[in-house]
């Protein structure tokens, strides 16, 4: 793979196979995926960390985040400065934290991140609201999505302060089954 | 980021050893700001008690200032990381910048006062107010140099510091020797456990790459006299064995296939679908390990080191048959060439030991058989084992239902707009199903029908069950009459009547299961349970039934054995009083007969071994045929005569089909099942599984994308998969059983298979054990199989069992109670915010009755509502003194900078700057649990 070889170095290989979940080939295959958002604007080589951000909507385009709901929300979380444009770094991280291989503990702390609409470090109404509407497309009718929001803060806030903290977040989503299985993007 | 990359630069360039002070200036008000977010962002972390490396990084950065003499705050990208990391933490950018003047001049006052006070004192105050127990003390200079090559910190002052370490580096003492010690396996369980922070990437690179030139550096320095050299191997030699490790990971994840294809039915389907491939998948590696064992050791062995075809009886096609061996038909019932080649057990010789290597085939054999076994047993437990600790650890049904459904229904693995909208839909009609069930939780209905409906059902189910038993009985029974009739007269039909009977009832009976279950009208979670069960305890029953009947079959085959036995006994006796006789001489040759022509016994083994190959590669047809006419043809049809006919075909009636996961997962097991109890009499059964289930990988994914449309609403059947997993566990006891019972029991045939001429096929090992083995640890192994040891040593495991068990219940006690302690204080705590709102009708009954000072004291109760009014006051850009000031507390004041008389405040602090001692210590509201101390400023 002469070729593949001079994107990175193979220290920066390792150092990137240390710090995400992936190895070589998939780090390889992940820089293929962000060079193809926009070939004209990453290059092909990485020895000398070019400072290359893809705007969200080369990002949001990907048909692993197209369809979902929280694409938006997903690359601002992962993204440098918060505004969904990533480097390939971020992109890494990203896929690192939604692959298959990052344990409970790191993808609860980032879905807490996603699901935190306004980033005030609580889940609070608002935020249901805007995750639950996100996720009927709006069909609920204000009523059910309040008394849904009120359900599920009832059941999870631990602390009774009429919002889920990530504590709370965790010890929920760590009990639930399916949590792991669904938040995954395999590449 | 030009001026931070700068910086790594710089940073880079320092711990080579040059000292390069002004670049790394760069950007200091900027740095600065963050550092101060940084600082404030510690303690509330800490009381989140994020990871123990983080801690210790927080750690390290108060006894950075006090080193620090005189620096202009330039920071290090570590502390800006962390302050990303923060960010959600932070109130916001501005806000930050407009106190961050202010912070940064606090920092260097304070600093500027602990650097005139001994710093080590410092330190050590430190650190016990953080808590830290690392035994950091007492390695002043050790510790401090460290500090600086592992944060990379790079401040111009420190260089001092480093020059003067440079020196001592040759005379470490023991205590020093030992800190950095600590700190070198520290930095390592760091960089193995980097990827678990929740960090940026490019905090993570920085640290990853201080950490590993820091044990670059000081891991050679351990070693010490005499245990130097050893040392640096062992250092060598785990490097390498991390290297190789990586690299086999590199190559293992290179080996696993269909990635892609998996992925893109994923995205079509979601995960549930895509579950049954990746099991397919695990099934094929599983596969591929048994055929592995099963060749490696057993086939290949026989076929390179063996007798030849045709050299002895059991390799050659007997003179009657020899004319049609090589017909189709023939062929296709496995019978003619396929029977006497190596894909069956009457194929392998009896000689002890073959070729040059002289391998113990029978051995070999036999341990490969049970090996196989424990091979599957081992890796589906550890399966399971892995799938438990990663499936939820399930919480009560109910208890999280909104949270979860809000959480974790979105399947993140989807990437098409259609099944992203039947998802939507999926999601949106469950939460509905969710309030309504809320609302009314019990709906009022004719409960005596329902009972007798189900219990109708359940009958009906009883009795096709049994049926359906009871006709695999009887055709295998009449097949056994029909395999003495002759061979001609009988049609297709008759002589697959077992193998068509057997798929035919796979194939009708679940959708009739669906159809009674109607009956019930149980919620399809729990009616999917049923059907599964109910299919499973069909398969089940329908493969023991199968085997009953096969053993029928094999004692009748073992009577006639007998008989054909004495009389080639008696044949060779004849000829050997004949022979001698004649020459009159004992050196008897032996008879000189074609191999072909020579008498031999019917080999049960061989029938067995064709049965299950039958029967697996009929299952694989019917399978197969069902796909193409179930799925594809349906969905051809449906597509085009679309155009031209009376109904919408497509939205109506047939539509297409879905794909059915429960029961092709089943269906995968007890095929997986088949091959377990097949493979010990016909070793070329794994070799064709292996080969169906790489057909079954290309051609399912096939026709699932082409012919199928994703789910309306799925119910998983399980929590997790280890559902199946432990079904596959199940079946693959059940198969142990009859395998096992053969080889310890039924005595082999005579003239065929590896264990010809023994007693019974576990004789091998006796007779290894006796013939190969030094006395004494023959001696051992009789005393193992003694009864009166094994009986002890069961009576053991038993108790253990039940020990076990009382010590789980023990626990699963103690686990209710505290669930119900937890509720318990979340009641109350709930009653009381209730209580203050006046919604409780107990509780203000109550309140009314009691006199009032012995109400809890109401400033407890005041106290939440300014805390979280400081909350999300701070969240706006501008904060006013006031709420700082109601944020204040009669808190010990224990931050760092206590001692510094400070100058007035004119800004509020950060949401969340509580002194880092407070995380922990008791706080003063005696009401509030919650542990974040609003701590104030210190200088009031």
């Amino acid at each position: 793979m002469g070729n593949k070889q001079t994107i990175f170095t193979a220290q920066q290989l390792d150092s990137y196979q240390d710090c995400t979940y992936f190895t070589r080939k998939e780090i390889l295959r992940l820089f293929d995926r962000y060079r193809d958002l926009a070939p004209q604007l990453v290059p092909l080589d990485y020895t000398c960390q070019p400072d290359v951000k893809l705007p969200y909507e080369l990002i949001g385009s990907m048909p692993e985040l197209k369809d979902n709901p929280f694409r938006q929300r997903i690359a601002e979380v992962f993204s440098d400065d918060g505004e969904g444009n990533m480097t390939l770094d971020d992109f890494l991280d990203m896929f690192s934290v939604l692959s298959e291989m990052a344990p409970r503990d790191l993808k609860a702390y980032y879905a807490f991140k996603i699901y935190d609409f306004n980033n005030d470090d609580f889940l609070c109404k608002s935020d249901l609201e805007k995750t639950l509407n996100k996720l009927t497309r709006n069909e609920l009718t204000e009523d059910e999505v309040r008394m849904v929001c009120e359900k599920v803060i009832d059941e999870s806030d631990l602390d009774n302060d009429g919002r889920l903290s990530l504590e709370d977040f965790q010890t929920m989503i760590v009990r639930a089954p399916d949590f792991l299985s669904t938040f995954h993007i395999r590449i | 980021m030009p001026p931070k990359r700068k910086n790594h630069s710089a940073i880079r360039v320092e711990e080579v050893g040059m000292e390069v002070d002004a670049v790394s200036d760069s950007g200091s008000e900027d740095e600065a700001r963050r550092r101060a977010q940084n600082r404030r962002a510690k303690p509330q972390r800490k009381a989140k008690k994020v990871s123990e490396d983080d801690e210790d990084d927080e750690d390290e950065a108060p006894r950075k200032k006090g080193r620090r003499k005189k620096t202009k705050p330039q920071d290090s990208d570590e502390g800006d990381e962390e302050d990303k990391r923060s960010v959600k933490r932070k109130t916001s950018r501005k806000k930050a910048k407009e106190e961050s003047d202010e912070e940064s001049e606090e920092d260097k006052k304070k600093r500027r006062k602990q650097g005139t006070a001994g710093s080590k004192k410092d330190q050590e105050e430190q650190n016990k107010e953080k808590g830290n127990v690392k035994g950091k003390q007492g390695k002043d200079k050790g510790g401090e140099k460290d500090k600086k090559k592992k944060n990379g910190k790079i401040s111009s002052s420190s260089s001092s510091s480093s020059s003067s370490s440079g020196s001592d580096e040759e005379s470490l003492s023991e205590g020093e020797m030992e800190a950095l010690k600590e700190q070198v396996e520290e930095k390592k369980k760091l960089i193995a456990t980097l990827r678990n922070k929740p960090w940026r990437m490019k905090r993570r690179l920085v640290l990853l790459k201080e950490a590993q030139e820091f044990v670059e550096k000081f891991e050679g320095a351990l070693g010490k006299g005499k245990g130097r050299k050893l040392y640096a191997y062992k250092v060598m030699m785990a490097k390498k064995l991390i290297k190789f490790k990586r690299d086999f990971e590199n190559f293992k994840t290179a080996c696993i296939p269909w990635e892609q294809k998996i992925k893109e039915v994923e995205s079509h389907f979601g995960s549930s679908v895509a579950s049954y491939f990746i099991f397919l998948r695990w099934m094929y590696g599983l596969n591929m390990v048994l055929f592995g064992l099963m060749f490696g050791l057993v086939v290949l062995p026989e076929i390179i080191m063996g007798l030849p075809y045709g050299s002895i009886p059991r390799k050659t096609v007997p003179r009657e048959e020899q004319e049609t061996a090589m017909d189709f038909s023939v062929l296709n019932d496995f019978g003619g060439y396929i029977k006497y080649s190596f894909l069956f057990y009457g194929y392998f010789n009896n000689n002890r030991r073959i070729g040059l290597l002289q391998f113990r085939l029978p051995l070999s054999y036999l341990l490969v058989g049970v090996g196989i076994f424990g091979y599957s047993l081992m890796v589906v437990i550890r399966t399971m084992a892995r799938n438990a600790n990663e499936g939820g650890d399930g919480a009560e049904e109910g208890e999280f239902t909104f949270s979860w459904k809000m959480f974790t229904s979105w399947d993140y693995l989807i990437g098409n707009p259609e099944t992203a909208d039947n998802k939507y839909a999926s999601i949106t009609t469950s939460f509905k199903e969710s309030i309504l069930d809320e609302q009314e939780n019990q709906k009022d209905e004719n409960i005596h029908l329902r009972r007798f409906l189900r219990v109708l059902a359940n009958f009906l189910i009883m009795c096709s069950l049994g049926g359906s038993g009871y006709l695999i009985y009887f055709v295998v029974k009449r097949s056994q009459d029909f395999a003495k009739m002759e061979k001609e007269n009988l049609s297709w039909l008759e002589k697959n009547e077992v193998e068509f009977v057997m798929s035919l009832l796979g194939l009708v009976c679940p959708p009739l299961f669906e159809t009674i279950a109607e009956l019930e009208d149980y919620h399809p979670r729990i009616a999917l349970k049923w059907q599964l069960g109910r299919i499973f305890a069909l398969f089940l029953g329908n493969l023991y039934t199968f085997l009953f009947a096969l053993f029928d079959e094999v004692n009748e085959k073992l009577e006639t054995e007998k008989s054909i036995k004495n009389a080639t006994d008696w044949a060779f006796e004849q000829y050997y009083t004949n022979y001698s006789s004649h020459y009159n001489t004992t050196d008897v040759p032996p008879p000189n007969v074609h191999p072909a022509d020579v008498l031999r016994g019917p080999c049960w083994e061989d029938a067995v071994g064709i049965g299950f190959v039958k029967l697996i590669v009929s299952d694989m047809q019917v399978t197969y045929l069902t796909i193409l006419i179930g799925d594809f043809a349906r969905a051809v049809i449906v597509r085009f005569l679309n155009y031209c006919w009376c109904w919408d075909l497509e939205a109506g009636f047939p539509s297409y089909g879905e794909f059915d996961i429960s029961g092709n997962v089943l269906g995968l097991i007890f095929n997986q099942g088949m091959i377990w109890m097949g493979a010990f009499y016909a070793p070329g059964l794994v070799g064709l599984n292996v080969l169906r289930l790489l057909s079954s990988m290309y051609y399912q994914c096939w026709a699932v994308m082409c012919c199928n449309v994703p789910h309306e609403r799925v119910f998983k059947a399980s929590r997790s998969n280890n559902f199946y997993m432990g079904l596959l566990l199940l079946v693959l006891f059940l198969s142990l059983l009859p395998v096992v019972y053969t080889i310890m029991t039924v005595s082999p045939s005579f003239d065929c298979g590896p264990f010809s001429g023994q007693g019974k096929m576990y004789d091998v090992i006796m007779e290894t054990i006796e013939q190969d083995l030094p006395p004494f640890l023959a001696n051992i192994f009789t005393y193992a199989t003694n009864p009166g040891l094994i009986l002890p040593a069961v009576l053991l495991m038993v108790l253990a069992i039940y020990y076990l068990n009382a010590v789980s219940k023990g626990y699963q006690n103690a686990n209710l109670d505290l669930k119900k302690k937890m509720k318990m204080a979340r009641d109350e705590e709930k009653n009381r915010r209730n209580n203050k709102d006046s919604t409780n009708e107990v509780m203000k009954d109550l309140e009314d009755l009691l006199p009032n000072k012995s109400l809890i004291p109401p400033p407890v109760e005041e106290e939440p509502p300014p805390d979280v009014i400081v909350d999300k006051g701070a969240k706006s850009p501008k904060i006013k003194p006031g709420a700082a000031a109601r944020g204040v507390n009669l808190q010990k004041d224990v931050s760092l900078a206590a001692p510094n008389p400070r100058a007035p405040v004119t800004r509020a602090p950060g949401p969340r700057r509580g002194p880092p001692g407070n995380a922990r210590s008791p706080q003063p509201g005696p009401g509030r649990g919650r542990g974040r101390g609003r701590g104030g400023h210190p200088s009031r």
